[in-house]
């Protein structure tokens, strides 16, 4: 079914589209971001300032771009896919040239008026692609070897790229928030099998090549995969982060230090506690409550998503909400596990928490997409 | 491409059923994270709170301030001076090199200390202070204040250090404080915690290194919260430690500035202990050095001269050295051989100036060639004969006199709170059969009767053998009068059990040594009749006049270099009658005890008895144009601030 096939009456227009919008999301999208500005706020000893008041701006911004976004139809979007993709992947390269060197790796893009990061970018134009794929590909040929292979390739191209940056945590989760589309548009469960055997036989020719004249990852990401596995052996060295991050995770215990009086971020025992470690400073100051609630709070987002989508008759519509959905699952689920000495230390940023302009207005737009779908889905006449 | 309906449906049950396959996986993982949560936050908490206690807590020492040193009058002797300096902190000063060069302006500032406060803060954390110049004078710390806003991250401080107001008077016994230094620490079996504090000093010699425990005190604590890097951020609390405590010595500082006075120019030590008590009242040897040097760091050229000067001002020579006693040993001799029951005083012995022992035939000579003529005791303690002693002391025996001598306090370590005091050598049978491999000869104990051989004793002991001649009852030198203003309890003095007749007899023999026309120290006698002296003059052989020597009549000191001259002795005790003070004067080959020695031990006790610089009517009256002129020369402090001398001795 097209766009034209819509009955129009039904799908809402003009301003009205605002009553449509789903409105919960917005509501756990604002608080989420709160929870952020607040320990922002905290881990800048108490000042609005240098973290809180621009990503009150950029979040303000992503707000907009937000209701922009899901004022114009869906079908607008699937169209853009490729283009958006395209672009995208011009970007990636532009940075593997021109792009500045941050923290070990080229992720950054100087446009004049922001520093972009196309790889936050890929992660939504790669789901809407696909999502514009199998809304193309006739539902019978969705497991046929040809049609599956298109896909894959289109996911490997931005990974490779971003693994040359270098930058594991984003091409991991590149990989794996298109493999989460591939998965939803019903490709036989069989191609998962044979990519997970092949998966395991990477990550033992990984390990089996450390050290060689061919070995396949940077030293310090061996080290990052050898501190998650053991912590302890190194506690000042590339274990420290780890370490002190559970630390303050557990003195936090149920109800936490109290605002502004965790110790370990405040001190700066804890690293990178504006970014990629804020969910430690959460944890400290406001406990396993504070903690908890924020899990729930994305789980709700989550859940929103995937209510959204099963409802929606639209394929491309439903495919790009989960796809967002997962995407956005993976960020938190990553971050969280990180932290907490679950995953190894990869450099994901907690989505809308940390601070970070491209990530937060890229995720925005993103939620923009869900709230077109939603708007503008087909509903029985 | 075109889609079907029955596509769509299905496309739609597909989704449907593949996101909620997927919904619960990710459910599942939303469950171990939670649990994770649960577990590190609930079930380890505890655990982890400990950790981030002590990730954030340091614990810093607080060093007590050093226990005072006060001389019996209350007059300080080693105090904590301020010590004006001024810090930088890298962080706050910006530019360094142009804060340095503008404070170069305002204080005088060496192009070198410029450079090495330089690398010295580069070195460090950039909020660690850095001390840029020490000892500051108020002036310049008022100029540094004044000029405060130009001069970012500087800042004057104010630390304790220690100070010897006194110097070089009382640099033996007091000592000094200095740097901690790794043989220190190698030498302490538990060292305590704040010797590892940077610039933290410790007594070295003396008292200051002796009674180092008390003096220092004990560390207070304060728990001060730090940063990741090891800022510190604010203190949580403190817990002041306990001060040292304040020591009270028996020296009586405006004497012992009396005898460093009287000393200056020569190699010599003197000692002036209270008969009664055995108070220390003054203990000095000449040269001396300036122990505020060693606190400020000595510069190896000084320390080198001091080294390696000839009359070793660093030794404490009143009770680290030990010399023959010479003829100051007489005393004991002739109390073994009365005690004996042996010697009768009024026997006599013939003395034709030397003496032929043993079956050897080895001649032993008197000081006076001529020899005494017909000598019994009494002549022959006040002229010093030898050969009465050589006669004497064979009878007796090396045992009975070593036994005498130690009884006296001779040949025993005296526990005075100073480092290396001497024992000395009270030599026996016994002891040269299992110290020397061999049998005591006759000859030796005809050498010890008059002090020379194998006799050894401290100027510190020699005043104790006089002070219990005086007594009849063993005093204990004693140094320390007070700690924190408690009294230190009097030793116990048993009496020697000695006959009271024999020690009257010796009592009269010493009187007559300086009151007698013909006693050898009448020269250096004392006219003010309630405070005529007793003593006993000595002079030891550093070496054996060779027979070869004799021969060509060199028997004169002053024709021998220094170091081969005889060392000069006196001790004496004041007044006759009820005696209050005893004194031992040893100066390094000066000759003869009688010239050299015996009128400063007069001049000491005089202002000792007297407590302020004696009339010249109290000498005899040759010398007193001569004893005016030295009381004009000598440079004495201004005590007269110092509080009423109330138990002056």
């Amino acid at each position: 079914m097209s766009y034209l096939e819509y009955n129009v009456k039904t799908v809402p227009t003009g301003i009205r589209k605002v009553l449509y919008l789903n409105w919960p999301l917005v509501l756990l999208l604002i608080t989420v971001a709160s929870f952020g500005f607040l320990m922002l706020y905290s881990v800048a000893g108490g000042s609005v300032s240098p973290w809180v008041e621009p990503q009150m701006k950029r979040f303000g911004m992503g707000l907009a771009l937000m209701f922009i976004v899901a004022m114009v139809p869906i079908w607008f979007w699937r169209n853009m896919a490729g283009l958006a993709y395209a672009v995208s992947l011009v970007l990636l390269i532009m940075v593997e040239f021109f792009g500045d060197v941050g923290m070990g790796a080229q992720r950054w893009i100087d446009l004049g008026f922001m520093r972009l990061q196309p790889s936050e970018l890929m992660k939504i134009t790669l789901v809407m692609l696909l999502a514009a794929y199998y809304d193309w590909l006739p539902v019978n040929r969705v497991s046929s070897p040809l049609a599956v292979l298109i896909p894959v390739l289109l996911i490997l191209l931005p990974v490779f790229l971003v693994l040359r940056q270098p930058d594991l945590g984003t091409s991991l989760l590149l990989l794996m928030g298109g493999g989460i589309v591939i998965w939803l548009a019903g490709v036989h469960w069989g191609y998962f099998a044979a990519i997970f055997a092949s998966g395991v036989g990477l990550v033992t020719a990984v390990f089996a090549s450390r050290g060689t004249a061919w070995q396949l990852l940077e030293d310090y990401q061996y080290r990052r995969i050898d501190t998650f596995l053991n912590p302890g052996t190194d506690p000042l060295g590339t274990g420290y982060h780890i370490t002190q991050s559970k630390i303050a995770l557990g003195s936090g215990g149920f109800s936490g230090r109290g605002f502004m009086e965790g110790t370990q971020s405040r001190l700066n025992f804890l690293p990178e506690k504006h970014t990629d470690f804020i969910f430690t400073t959460l944890a400290e100051e406001f406990g396993f409550v504070g903690a908890f609630s924020l899990l729930v709070l994305y789980s709700l987002i989550l859940i929103f998503c995937c209510v959204s989508a099963f409802n929606n008759k639209d394929r491309f519509a439903s495919l790009l909400t989960l796809g967002i959905g997962g995407t956005f699952f993976l960020f938190f689920a990553v971050n969280m596990a990180m932290v907490m000495g679950l995953a190894p230390v990869v450099g994901v940023p907690l989505p809308l928490v940390s601070y970070g302009g491209s990530a937060m207005l890229v995720l925005m737009v993103a939620f923009g997409l869900v709230q077109s779908a939603h708007v503008h889905r087909p509903r029985q006449g | 491409m075109k889609q079907t309906a029955r596509d769509m449906a299905m496309s739609t049950k597909t989704i449907t059923r593949r996101g909620l396959l997927l919904g619960g996986a990710q459910i599942g993982l939303l469950g171990v994270l939670g649990w994770r949560m649960h577990d590190l936050q609930i079930r380890q908490s505890d655990q982890f709170r400990l950790l981030a206690e002590e990730n954030r807590i340091n614990m810093r020492l607080i060093p007590p301030s050093r226990g005072l040193i006060f001389d019996r009058n209350g007059l300080p002797l080693a105090i904590n001076e301020q010590n004006y300096r001024v810090t930088l902190v890298r962080e706050d000063a910006g530019d360094v090199e142009a804060v340095l060069h503008r404070l170069a302006q305002i204080v005088p500032l060496t192009d070198q200390e410029i450079s090495e406060a330089i690398s010295n803060a580069k070195r460090r954390s950039p909020f660690v202070p850095v001390t840029i110049k020490d000892w500051m004078t108020w002036e310049d710390i008022a100029e540094v204040s004044v000029n405060a806003p130009v001069l970012p991250g500087i800042t004057a401080e104010v630390g304790l250090s220690r100070h010897y107001p006194y110097g070089q008077e009382t640099a033996h016994v007091v000592g000094y404080v200095g740097p901690v230094s790794d043989y220190d620490l190698e030498r302490l079996e538990n060292p305590d915690p704040l010797l590892q504090i940077p610039r933290f000093q410790i007594g070295k010699t003396g008292v200051e290194a002796r009674w180092e425990e008390r003096l220092r005190g004990s560390a207070g604590t304060k728990r001060i919260e730090v940063n990741a890097v090891g800022r510190v951020m604010r203190e949580l609390d403190r817990n002041e430690g306990d001060a040292g405590q304040d020591l009270q010595l028996t020296l009586d500082t405006s004497l012992q500035n009396y005898v460093a006075e009287r000393l200056k120019g020569e190699a010599a030590s003197v000692v002036v202990m209270d008969c009664a008590t055995g108070d220390i009242l003054a203990l000095c040897s000449a040269p001396s050095f300036d122990p505020n040097q060693f606190v400020r760091g000595i510069s190896s050229q000084n320390y080198n001269l001091l080294r390696d000067n000839k009359y070793r001002p660093f030794r404490c020579k009143a009770v680290q050295d030990v010399y023959p006693p010479g003829s100051t040993f007489k005393m004991i001799t002739a109390l073994a051989a009365i005690e004996a029951g042996l010697v009768t005083p009024e026997e006599t012995a013939w003395c034709p100036g030397h003496m032929v022992v043993g079956t050897g035939g080895q001649r032993f000579h008197c000081w006076k060639g001529g020899g005494h003529g017909h000598v019994d005791l009494h002549k022959a303690l006040k002229e010093s004969c030898d050969v009465y002693f050589y006669d004497i002391a064979q009878r007796v025996g090396i045992d009975k006199i070593a036994e005498m001598a130690r009884k006296l306090g001779l040949g025993t370590r005296h526990d005075i709170p100073m480092l290396a005091v001497a024992e000395g050598l009270t030599p026996d049978k016994q002891w040269k059969r299992s110290v020397r491999g061999e049998i005591w000869r006759i000859g030796d104990t005809v050498n010890a009767s008059i002090g020379q051989g194998y006799v050894l004793a401290s100027p510190l002991q020699l005043a104790v053998m006089t002070a219990r001649l005086a007594t009849g009852r063993s005093v204990e030198p004693r140094l320390i009068k007070s700690v924190n203003t408690v009294e230190t309890p009097l030793d116990e003095q048993p009496d020697l059990t000695i006959s009271p007749s024999g020690l009257r007899y010796i009592r009269r023999a010493m009187y007559a040594t300086s009151n007698d026309r013909k006693g050898t120290a009448y020269g250096s006698r004392i006219v003010a009749d309630e405070f005529r002296m007793a003593g006993k003059t000595g002079t030891s052989q550093v070496r054996r006049i060779t027979l070869e020597e004799r021969r060509q009549g060199i028997t004169r000191n002053e024709d021998l270099p220094w170091e081969r001259r005889d060392h000069a002795l006196w001790v004496n005790y004041a007044p006759f009658e009820n005696p209050r003070i005893a004194v031992a004067v040893v100066v390094e080959h000066g000759g003869g005890g009688s010239r050299a020695a015996a009128p400063i031990g007069r001049d000491v006790t005089l202002r000792a008895l007297y407590g302020d610089l004696p009339p010249v009517e109290a000498y005899p009256t040759k010398d007193r144009d001569r004893i005016t002129e030295m009381h004009r020369r000598m440079s004495l402090r201004d005590f007269d601030t110092s509080p009423p001398k109330s138990d002056r001795a």
